[in-house]
């Protein structure tokens, strides 16, 4: 299947605001499809509440649309209870890190099968640019006009420490790379994470000096570091640049593999008697 | 698959377990809460030997939304909890509402407000197992009163569940939960035991809202030969969003109709004495326990008193209480809690019926010598006519 097949197109023109990165990652998702081969039938796209939240809506396979922070666990549910279906769940930074931020731990230290791709566009986009969980400091957001006081999640960091199989960060102006990683964590046996930084010109880029959707784009370019070129620099200057690049890829069995061997021994158990 | 009949001594909280898995649940995801804590323990063992699956959340916002996802991969899937797990419980439970995913809550309730006393008997969530979800929509709630309620009931609740694609609200209190008492583990007629409606037409056709004449839509498991876009936003038949005032206006309708239409089917009652009752207690759950003691204690001195007993909750009903309204010369609503049940009973009073609560919320169950003096004060107050 192409990976224009796997778009609804009587719901197009995308919802999304002229010069949002969404698009871009879900186009990225779809050529990954493509190239795995995914079946509609074989495939849940679960989301949550958000921009990125809508992104079901241009999906041609089974969906689910749940609340705001949850995506994961429903996510697990659909799972583990069918551990045959290409799970692949879509958050936000809103979403995924901060309302949703419990589940996205546990999502990774459970190591369910699942992918989660969260487009962390640093504010929430769909209510009017407040700040969230992972707004840089002293950016400024519709909520925070003084300048940010707290500190963003370093999210990639976050879930790799929380026991993810797979954990990488790449960004709409390096969509190739972001793609590559998108292929690699849907591949992965295991928790699977991408975090995609995204532009979000309207709310994000207008308060802070880039208003046009190239001026974030550049913005991406000139703030980002590799792994390796990242460990040269101090803590300091760490924190404003965007680190880029593959955090972790082991092999770890997944919760769906060791729960039959569970369901063997309790099997067994039972026939031993009560 | 055939269940073997078997006679056990166990608590309400360890038959429900059984009951679920003899109606079919093969996944449930809880976070453990006192009073409800057994069903989480039980379910770990029961249901891997039976191939199913248990899985532990981080919170019960979580374990809902889990239920509703295996629910929807096509797993009958269910939960437990007490108040205020059930109150975080809340948000997705209106999901399963508006997506219309079969799922099972159990609420072994407890007192509160928030932590309350965390190991004492209550009643207090009657009004929340109702409105607790925010919007209007309809639901069906059972309430047992035995540990065999906690077996048979629980196939009431999936059959219910699956037939009318809606979460089914188990609502249990400490009393029931943890009484042990003989429970016997019904051989079940696998005809008894319903299934999701499934559909029949060709895969392009199926649309996962799409109702057949009945007014129930068919829903596919995800993995089927047809597509499946369940949401929790306002939807259209096919389950994209839509927000168009008369869709939205149809399918809310529709969430309480569904129910409501169906108030012959779903709602239970149980009657004792009711033929020649001149006051009648209208109780459910553990309070259903102390009202029947209190109606033989009664009766052994003479005096006409009955018990309607509501095994279904919601629908409320509204036919069976009217009846003991016109029949009796008072009406009596022992509940603990501050009377929210006897609201209901209220309501339907068009027949200047004396109706008086016993209310107690102070963490002990109402006992029958309470509810015999309220009895006692009926008869001497009330200016009706008592044979």
């Amino acid at each position: 299947m192409k990976a224009q097949e796997y778009l609804v197109k009587e719901k197009l023109p995308l919802f999304w605001c002229a010069g949002c990165g969404n698009g871009s990652v879900l186009h990225a998702i779809l050529r990954c499809f493509e190239k795995l081969n995914y079946t509609r039938e074989n495939t849940v796209v679960v989301t949550g509440i958000g921009c990125w939240g809508k992104a079901d809506d241009y999906v041609d396979t089974n969906t689910f649309h749940g609340t705001h922070g949850r995506a994961l666990a429903f996510g697990t549910g659909i799972k583990l209870a069918n551990p045959e279906l290409n799970v692949v769940v879509l958050m936000g930074d809103g979403d995924g890190a901060t309302i949703g931020g419990n589940h996205l731990i546990h999502a990774a230290r459970r190591n369910v099968d699942v992918t989660a791709i969260v487009v962390n566009n640093l504010n929430y986009g769909m209510t009017g640019g407040q700040y969230s969980g992972t707004t840089p400091h002293e950016k400024i957001t519709s909520t925070s006009r003084y300048g940010h006081i707290e500190h963003g999640f370093d999210l990639s960091g976050l879930v790799a420490a929380a026991g993810a199989s797979y954990v990488s960060r790449g960004t709409t102006y390096g969509i190739v790379q972001l793609e590559k990683f998108i292929f690699e964590a849907l591949q992965k046996k295991g928790f699977s994470f991408v975090e995609a930084i995204s532009q979000c010109p309207t709310h994000f880029g207008r308060l802070n000096g880039m208003k046009k959707p190239a001026d974030m784009l550049n913005w991406f370019k000139e703030n980002s570091v590799s792994i390796s070129a990242a460990e040269k620099l101090t803590q300091n200057e760490r924190e404003n640049k965007f680190v880029l690049g593959n955090f972790v890829n082991k092999e770890n069995e997944d919760y769906s593999t060791k729960y039959l061997r569970v369901i063997n021994d309790a099997k067994k158990s039972k026939e031993g008697g009560k | 698959m055939t269940h073997k009949q078997d006679i056990r001594f166990i608590q309400g909280n360890v038959a429900m377990v059984e009951g679920a898995i003899a109606a079919g649940a093969r996944f449930y995801a809880g976070y453990p809460i006192t009073p409800s804590s057994e069903v989480a323990e039980m379910s770990s063992i029961r249901l891997p030997q039976e191939g199913g699956l248990y899985v532990q959340m981080e919170d019960e916002l979580a374990s809902m939304a889990a239920i509703i996802g295996a629910s929807a991969s096509g797993k009958k899937s269910y939960t437990a909890t007490s108040g205020p797990g059930f109150s975080l419980m809340q948000e997705n439970l209106g999901v399963a509402v508006m997506a219309e995913v079969p799922c099972v809550i159990i609420n072994v309730q407890r007192s509160g407000p928030s932590t309350g006393l965390a190991t004492k008997p209550a009643q207090g969530d009657f009004m929340q197992s109702r409105w607790g979800t925010h919007g209007d929509h309809g639901i069906i709630v059972l309430s047992p009163s035995t540990a065999q309620d906690c077996y048979d009931l629980m196939i009431d609740a999936f059959n219910f569940s699956e037939k009318y694609r809606t979460p089914v609200v188990f609502l249990a209190d400490e009393i029931v939960g943890h009484i042990r008492e003989k429970v016997i583990i019904r051989e079940i007629d696998e005809n008894k035991i319903v299934q999701r409606k499934q559909p029949k037409c060709k895969p392009e056709e199926y649309q996962t809202f799409m109702q057949d004449e009945d007014g129930i839509a068919p829903l596919a498991p995800y993995g089927s030969d047809y597509i499946v876009r369940l949401s929790g936003s306002g939807h259209d038949n096919k389950g994209f969003p839509c927000s168009r005032p008369d869709n939205a206006d149809k399918f809310i309708r529709h969430y309480t109709d569904k129910i409501e239409k169906n108030y012959k089917d779903i709602v239970k009652v149980r009657k004792y004495n009711l033929e020649d009752s001149d006051i009648t207690l209208v109780t459910f759950g553990g309070s259903t326990r102390s009202s029947l003691e209190a109606m033989n204690m009664a009766r052994e001195e003479g005096m006409k008193v009955g018990v309607l007993q509501l095994v279904t909750l919601w629908p409320f009903a509204e036919d069976e209480v009217k009846e003991v309204l016109i029949n009796s010369n008072a009406v009596i609503v022992p509940e603990m809690n501050l009377g929210q049940m006897i609201g209901e009973v209220q309501k339907l009073n068009d027949y200047r019926t004396p109706v008086l609560g016993i209310n107690k919320v102070n963490s002990e169950p109402i006992t029958p010598k309470e509810i015999l003096d309220k009895i006692a004060e009926v008869k001497n107050e009330s200016t009706r006519v008592f044979g």
